[in-house]
């Protein structure tokens, strides 16, 4: 499709790809001098890295995702999968501060139990979608609603909280920080630029937009299509362990109604960012640049009071569709446009 | 001949009494519905509700209490069929998921000739209900603004942080406004943070960093304020006499205040535990010599350090 557009059109083709890139950028842009033109604080430091930190949650999970839609996939439980594995993080630091004392051990216990987790129940989707021949979208929602009730069994219907003990050592990973920098900021940097290099520059990341754009050529062309499509989901729920390991230590509890709708901002962090929801075209970038807009929206209105509460949901929606429309709208390369839907 | 002047004179004090004494032959079942707790407060209910049913079945033999929780209004609508087909039950004590879709069934099973204790959430049409059992939201603001304003003084800043956009929230917060009105004190702003611990503390994050002089904080509900904590001290401003007002009574809240805690004093009551005296009024119903018919609104107590011992419950989940 793109490479269609960009036949048809060779004027036109500079402009357009520009906008295509640069179009959640210009959007985040705006909404910062909208933040700002209504409050100067907005860009206060210390409201700037709230901001960041905030946005770490949605982006390291949203930078997963990628990978999965781009593969022509989708992950509806990620929010219940955070919500899970927090739950049984505390379970576990909470019974080892008994034998192994509040110390980095306990610590890096509850974390290497996250990323077992994460990478098993990633994998759990990945093999169902593949080997199972389920639709995506049904196994995830099945592991959705799984996760979601597990959490809330653990916590006997209320919350599970982390030893007082423990949340002394644990409490710099949220609130710390590293050359002026909070660690989660560092975590979802170094998280975004691993997954900018296998979507961009490994065979793993084309064989991604290959089985995104046909699944069937992706086969015929020799590509191990289960098992990429299997690491998409693996990656997805690496990067819910890593979002997790920094939540928690944030209020040091777990709840069923963590992470609710994560999944949904994760999504349209991915799609705000440019990547396809049919899959066959993924952008890192955009993504980072997606889960920024997504905390920034939610920032600014709590900056004002000149928009009903009650209208809050309404202008995230203007804002994403907005910007969404920025990026796709084809402007003045309308006729390369039908052209394009002509081919 | 004596014995039928009883009989008649029963009749007579109407149909709850003549459903009492039917059942003194056998077991008197009182069937107990409630949502499946799916968050900290409804999880209290939960087990509040079955500390009852221990207390009451091990006090009276002959009082069957059937505990049955369903996760939405369908389900819960047929659970309450299932309680008057297969129970016979002589009582129902019901929390309503929605007011709207349970109003019919609740009124099938008053059919039944049961007697009705409804709990919290008023069903949508009047007079259905013997017995009526629920907290006070408008007195939950107000008592929070009399606090506020007691330790407030002219010109101070106050931050509001709202629950879910609900009937609930708008009657906690009116009362709220209404009381500080004339105070002196300025409400800076008010958000919703969805009575939820993360967005109590990004709200709160947002308003430090609008707000340079904030002098308390009222979250309007316990897990709200613990959000509304980790963002004072994340910021370091938790200090100069700053308080926090939350709600509920949640069991590590009242902890705090017994152990002295200055950043959140003082709670204000809206107890989980209401199902259980739902419960033992309606078993009074059966067992008292006096009436008990009627609307029990319980009382929104201002918990202090005085009074936290008699409303901890370590054992509860919430």
């Amino acid at each position: 499709m793109t490479d269609a557009t960009a036949k048809s059109a060779p004027k036109g083709s500079l402009m357009t790809i520009d906008l295509k890139t640069a179009g959640p950028a210009i959007a985040l842009f705006l909404l910062c001098v909208i933040g700002f033109l209504l409050n100067p604080a907005f860009l206060s430091e210390g409201n700037l890295s709230n901001l960041l930190t905030r946005s770490a949650f949605i982006g390291i999970i949203a930078v997963g995702a990628t990978f999965v839609i781009t593969a022509g996939g989708i992950d509806l439980s990620v929010g219940s999968m955070a919500a899970a594995i927090s739950g049984v993080m505390i379970i576990v630091m909470n019974t080892a501060v008994e034998t192994m004392g509040p110390g980095v051990s306990t610590v890096l216990l509850g974390c290497g139990c996250s990323i077992v987790l994460g990478v098993g129940a990633g994998w759990i989707n990945g093999a169902l979608t593949t080997k199972g021949k389920i639709e995506a979208f049904i196994v995830t929602l099945g592991t959705m609603g799984i996760y979601r009730s597990l959490v809330t069994y653990f916590a006997d219907g209320g919350t599970l909280s982390l030893d007082f003990a423990i949340r002394g050592t644990y409490r710099p990973v949220y609130y710390g920080s590293f050359l002026g920098l909070p660690i989660p900021v560092w975590v979802f940097i170094f998280v975004a630029l691993v997954g900018w290099f296998l979507m961009n520059r490994t065979a793993f990341g084309r064989y991604c937009t290959a089985i995104g754009s046909n699944e069937s050529v992706a086969k015929y062309s020799a590509i191990k299509v289960d098992r990429v499509k299997t690491l998409t989901y693996v990656i997805q729920g690496l990067c819910v362990s890593l979002a997790t390991i920094i939540y928690v230590p944030r209020l040091g509890s777990a709840s069923s109604s963590t992470g609710v709708l994560w999944e949904l901002e994760a999504i349209a962090a991915v799609i705000i960012g440019g990547t396809v929801l049919k899959g066959g075209y993924g952008r890192i970038g955009g993504t980072i640049i997606g889960a920024l807009m997504l905390t920034t929206i939610g920032n600014i209105l709590n900056f004002t009071d000149m928009i009903s509460n009650y209208l809050n949901g309404t202008m995230q929606g203007l804002i994403i569709i907005i910007a969404v429309w920025l990026q796709r709208a084809d402007w003045g390369a309308g006729k390369a446009k039908a052209q394009a839907q002509k081919d | 001949m004596k014995t039928m002047h009883k009989l008649g004179a029963l009749a007579l004090s109407g149909a709850l009494a003549l459903s009492a004494s039917a059942a003194l032959a056998e077991t008197i079942k009182i069937g107990v519905s409630y949502p499946t707790p799916t968050h900290a407060w409804a999880a209290g209910m939960n087990w509040h509700a079955e500390q009852a049913e221990k207390r009451l079945e091990e006090l009276y033999p002959d009082v069957d209490l059937i505990l049955v929780n369903s996760p939405d209004p369908n389900a819960q609508a047929s659970a309450l069929e299932d309680l008057v087909s297969v129970h016979q039950i002589d009582a129902l004590v019901v929390l309503p998921f929605e007011s709207e879709p349970l109003t019919d069934p609740v009124l099938n099973v008053k059919k039944s000739g049961a007697l009705i204790t409804v709990v919290d959430r008023g069903l949508s049409q009047p007079g259905i209900e013997d017995i009526y059992v629920a907290g006070n939201n408008p007195e939950l603001g107000r008592v929070s603004a009399e606090y506020m304003k007691g330790r407030l003084s002219d010109g101070d800043n106050i931050v509001v942080l709202r629950g879910i956009p609900t009937l609930i929230d708008n009657e906690r917060f009116d009362a709220f406004m209404a009381e500080m009105d004339g105070s002196g004190v300025n409400i800076l702003d008010h958000k919703h943070a969805n009575w939820n611990r993360d967005d109590g503390f990004e709200v709160m994050q947002d308003f430090l960093s609008r707000f340079p002089d904030i002098d308390a904080v009222w979250a309007q509900d316990d897990d709200i304020a613990i959000g509304v904590v980790a963002a004072l001290k994340q910021a370091g401003r938790d200090g100069d006499g700053m308080f926090v007002v939350g709600g509920a009574g949640m069991k590590e809240t009242i902890k705090g205040i017994m152990d002295g805690n200055e950043l959140v004093p003082v709670d204000v009551l809206y107890p989980p535990s209401m199902i259980a005296t739902a419960m033992d009024v309606t078993v009074a119903a059966f067992k008292s010599n006096g009436p008990v018919a009627g609307r029990y609104i319980l009382g929104a107590t201002l918990i202090t350090p005085e009074n936290a011992a008699s409303f901890y419950f370590p054992d509860s989940p919430f």
